[in-house]
């Protein structure tokens, strides 16, 4: 494995998704990193592959067409570039693909290790199958059968302060001792210990006579502070370990990558945090990116980041939504009238052909529905599992072929819809999937994301202004004045309820007055004194959203689809 | 572009490798001719646990105390009542086995027993030789004949007389369609919008159930179901595709074999297999979208139906609602030609 990035010119990413591989070229052009094209082809992760391998090698065959640049040779990738500019000089790879890791977190008390371990453990691609606390009235062998019943691939053991609780800690161990002693070696979980520093080593030496242990710093090193960052890398390797067995393919790519693969959730909070620094100090960062198995949602104030991946997606990830959503919750954002048992009954189609596009009136408009339901549910939850995420978001970041595959217009309201963000913010598409790649990049090499996120290979959807108001619907709340760069303006008011596009072309620059009709809060955490700023047009505009939060809609069916066209064609979708 | 495939053969060499859980004994041997219920391999499969705390129950202070006291080994199997351990004495405390169990740990004092689980056996799961012995894992079964695969199954075999509730694909079953003279069948149906028809296939009973689709609503029951149900479509009232329709009518009143076990991660699909007497060709599961092949619609409003690829547009397309993607034009069996993404077709094969 090579040292360093830095040097490299051009850097080959691969990411495995659960539907696509995608092949991603970056190169210098006059100077400056650049996004030169992505080649596209089925994950081949299951049958009748059951290895990564050819989706991989057929991605970068599809990127070799697009760019006309020559990359393999005699079906071999070059590696590194060659003088005449055929090859790459650096190869990295991301993975989301394959069945969440099933995780057993075993700690101390309910809301605090066990809650720490939660976390850590919803950070990654995971399914938690069993948790064992302190406050588990289950005679120990009931414990050790729902551990054996729980299947688990991974075991995050935690508790205990640093020099805190040791006792509970080794009844824990036992019980997994007598666990792993049942389980056939080929089958026995990996276990990353994360407690009690002081235990690390009779830990450590007791069970990994039976299986591989990670060590993580402790997740609470005192009761109030938790620490999850370092045992998030920690469990990033751990399922590169694991990953690696279940994988067929993925280890045997190791030797050429320029650094170890990593799980694109965690590339991509990498990334979400990444930008965080370089943004403005005062908002934090929201990257969403939507698949057909998975939603990640990542978040980032001031170079601390939290990601949360839910197992809901448009694919085999809608059963889990299913699970979670009830159907009445995606079917009030129907704008056309579709029975019930229509939607759960395409919705559960997509679960059997998760590469399903919709064609159809009616399929769009489902598929739109649950979109944005997903998005608000894995939001929600993923605010209630970090209540301290800062409320006003710049930018939001979107990826995900289900956000990004559809127009312009249509993506921005999806986001808005399923978001619902405060204040002023600008919504970003990652069409080309690019940021999880940026990620894992972002680790040896600063200049290449920064150089392509200022590139053109982001597109800016649009900036968002929300103006909270009490006042009825229809009433106007705002007057809104445009001050071109020529010179001339207009001026326009909002009313309450409405979604009004701001005629401000792609790019363009415009000076935005805010004048307050009502009583209008822009910023809702207090430092309201913002009413004059400077935009630059996304391609759908600027978007003054003045509907209030949480988004209320009419109960009464007709008027809820009326009102849902209106805001649709407010977007321009 | 790797095309998805879905086999709908009127003959093919079927190989299916079928595995127990974990270690077991194979019941059947090479050459062995099987129907699809048969069981070829069997496995005790491990129970749940008691922990007998050898220390804390004798009152002692370290756990190499209990161990010098337990009489028993990793791996020995003892009855309810077995001496486990007991100290010596005129009046020795003595500490016995609360079930029938086998030994599996003693560590910290502890003794930790496994009682029997579940029998599990291990069927056929088509009608076929056996052609392989795994070695207490499992059996490799062989066969040639028709071979029709579906979306989804609800994880049941069996093997009886194929039969039809319906005439035409797209015809819904009720409980009305089942009568006595389809019992001991697998019935063959458009589709199943109510528990009612699930209900009458339980109690005749049925030994199967194909279906181009069942809603949604029902998949719980269906999974419940103890007789086999396979899908070829999927969820929806969705017509079956008249390629499965055809070949499982040229088979009616066939011995047939249908497993519903589904593991998309594994590849294992639902399928019917009718047994014939000619050699088939072992069928490709890859295979490039090329022009010419016959494709079925996976979405609506064509789901279900089926024709031929006569195109694949270059580039992308702008579909409503500002999809771009890879469009495919298709002649319909009633000669319509229609585009649609290439993503919502599978080959059939």
């Amino acid at each position: 494995m090579t040292t360093s990035l830095v040097d490299a010119e051009s850097v080959l990413a691969i990411e495995i998704g659960s539907i696509h591989t995608r092949a991603l070229l970056f190169d210098v052009v006059d100077g400056q990193y650049r996004f030169i094209g992505a080649g596209l082809a089925p994950t081949t992760i299951q049958a009748p592959f059951f290895d990564i391998s050819e989706g991989i090698h057929l991605a970068i065959s599809n990127l070799q067409e697009i760019t006309s640049r020559v990359l393999l040779e005699e079906s071999r990738l070059i590696l590194p570039g060659k003088a005449d500019g055929s090859g790459v000089d650096q190869v990295v790879l991301t993975y989301t693909a394959g069945q969440p890791l099933r995780v057993v977190i075993m700690g101390l008390l309910e809301d605090v290790s066990l809650e720490s371990a939660r976390r850590l453990a919803a950070s990654a691609h995971t399914l938690i199958t069993e948790a064992i606390g302190l406050n588990d009235r289950r005679p120990p062998e009931v414990q050790i059968d729902a551990l054996l019943r729980a299947k688990p691939d991974l075991i995050i053991l935690t508790g205990g302060t640093d020099q805190g609780a040791s006792r509970s800690i080794a009844k824990n161990v036992d019980l997994l001792t007598f666990a792993l002693q049942i389980i056939p070696r080929e089958k026995r979980p990996e276990i990353i210990y994360a407690g009690n520093n002081a235990l690390i080593t009779p830990v450590k030496d007791v069970l990994s006579a039976y299986t591989q242990v990670h060590i993580a710093p402790n997740l609470r090193p005192e009761i109030d502070a938790e620490n999850l960052s370092p045992a998030q890398e920690v469990l990033a390797d751990a399922e590169f370990h694991i990953r690696s067995r279940q994988i067929g393919g993925l280890q045997s790519y190791r030797s050429i990558l320029a650094v170890e693969p990593l799980p694109a959730p965690y590339a991509f909070a990498r990334m979400i945090r990444f930008l965080s620094r370089i943004n403005n100090p005062g908002k934090g960062v929201i990257g969403v990116d939507l698949g057909a198995g998975n939603l990640i949602i990542a978040s980032a104030f001031q170079g601390n980041s939290e990601v949360s991946v839910f197992p809901m997606g448009t694919g085999a990830g809608m059963a889990e939504a299913l699970r979670l959503i009830p159907i009445s919750e995606i079917n009030r954002w129907l704008p056309i009238h579709i029975p019930d048992r229509v939607v759960e009954d395409y919705l559960w189609h997509k679960t059997l052909h998760p590469t399903l596009l919709p064609v159809t009136t009616e399929t769009i408009a489902i598929e739109q529905a649950a979109i944005r339901q997903v998005l608000w549910n894995g939001l929600n939850q993923h605010r209630n599992r970090y209540p301290n995420l800062p409320l006003l978001a710049e930018p939001i970041l979107a990826a995900g072929m289900p956000l990004t595959q559809w127009s312009p217009q249509t993506s921005l309201m999806m986001l808005v819809d399923g978001l619902q963000p405060f204040g002023i913010t600008t919504f970003i598409q990652d069409a080309h999937g690019l940021t999880a790649a940026l990620g894992i990049i972002s680790a040896n090499n600063t200049i290449l994301p920064v150089q392509v996120i200022e590139s053109n290979a982001y597109v800016n959807l649009g900036t968002v202004i929300v103006p909270l108001s009490n006042a009825r619907y229809g009433t106007s709340i705002l007057k809104v004045k445009v001050e071109y760069e020529a010179g001339n303006q207009i001026s326009l008011e909002v009313r309450q309820g409405s979604v009004t596009a701001l005629p401000i072309q792609t790019g363009q620059t415009a000076k935005v007055h805010l004048q307050p009709l009502r009583p209008i809060t822009i910023d809702p955490i207090g430092r309201d004194t913002t009413r004059s700023f400077k935009v630059i047009g996304g391609v759908c505009g600027v978007i003054v959203d003045a509907r209030g939060r949480p988004l209320s809609l009419p109960a009464d069916a007709a008027r809820r689809r009326d009102m849902l066209k209106k805001w649709a064609a407010g977007f321009g979708a | 572009m790797i095309a998805p495939v879905t086999h709908i053969l009127p003959l093919a060499h079927i190989r299916r490798a079928r595995m127990l859980p974990g270690k077991g004994r194979i019941l059947a041997r090479v050459g062995q001719e099987v129907n699809a219920a048969y069981v070829v391999a069997e496995a005790d499969l491990p129970g749940s646990h008691v922990l007998v705390d050898v220390r804390r129950i004798l009152g002692l202070r370290r756990a190499e105390q209990a161990h010098r006291l337990i009489e028993r080994k990793v791996g020995e199997k003892v009855e309810k009542g077995d001496i486990l351990a007991q100290t010596g004495g005129i009046l020795p405390k003595v500490i016995r086995a609360p079930v029938n169990s086998t030994i599996v740990s003693i560590q910290r004092g502890q003794i930790l027993l496994e009682k029997a689980g579940v029998h599990y056996e291990l069927k056929a799961g088509l009608n076929g030789v056996v052609s392989e012995v795994l070695s207490e894992r499992g059996v490799v079964v062989e066969t040639h004949g028709a071979l029709i695969q579906g979306v989804w199954g609800n994880g049941q075999i069996n093997g009886g007389l194929l039969q039809f509730a319906v005439t035409q694909p797209d015809e819904e079953i009720h409980r009305a369609n089942l009568d006595m003279s389809l019992r001991g069948s697998i019935v063959v149906g458009g589709f199943i919008n109510k528990a009612d028809a699930l209900d009458a296939a339980e109690e005749l009973p049925l030994r199967g159930l194909v279906l181009g689709s069942i809603s949604a609503g029902l998949i719980a029951a269906a999974q419940k179901c103890t007789i086999p149900i396979m899908v070829t479509e999927g969820f929806g009232q969705i017509p079956m595709n008249r390629a499965a329709f055809r070949l499982l009518k040229t088979h009616e009143r066939r011995e047939t074999s249908i497993n519903t076990l589904w593991n998309p991660e594994f590849g294992e699909r639902p399928e019917i297999v009718v047994s014939l007497p000619s050699q088939g060709q072992t069928p490709m599961d890859v295979v490039e979208f090329t022009v010419g092949q016959t494709v079925r619609i996976l979405s609506a409003p064509y789901s279900g139906e089926i024709g031929t690829l006569v195109a694949i547009r270059p580039g992308r397309v702008t579909l409503p609602g500002g999809l771009r993607v890879q469009v495919a034009e298709i002649r319909l069996e009633n000669n319509q030609q229609i585009s649609l993404p290439l993503a919502n077709l599978d080959v059939l094969e």
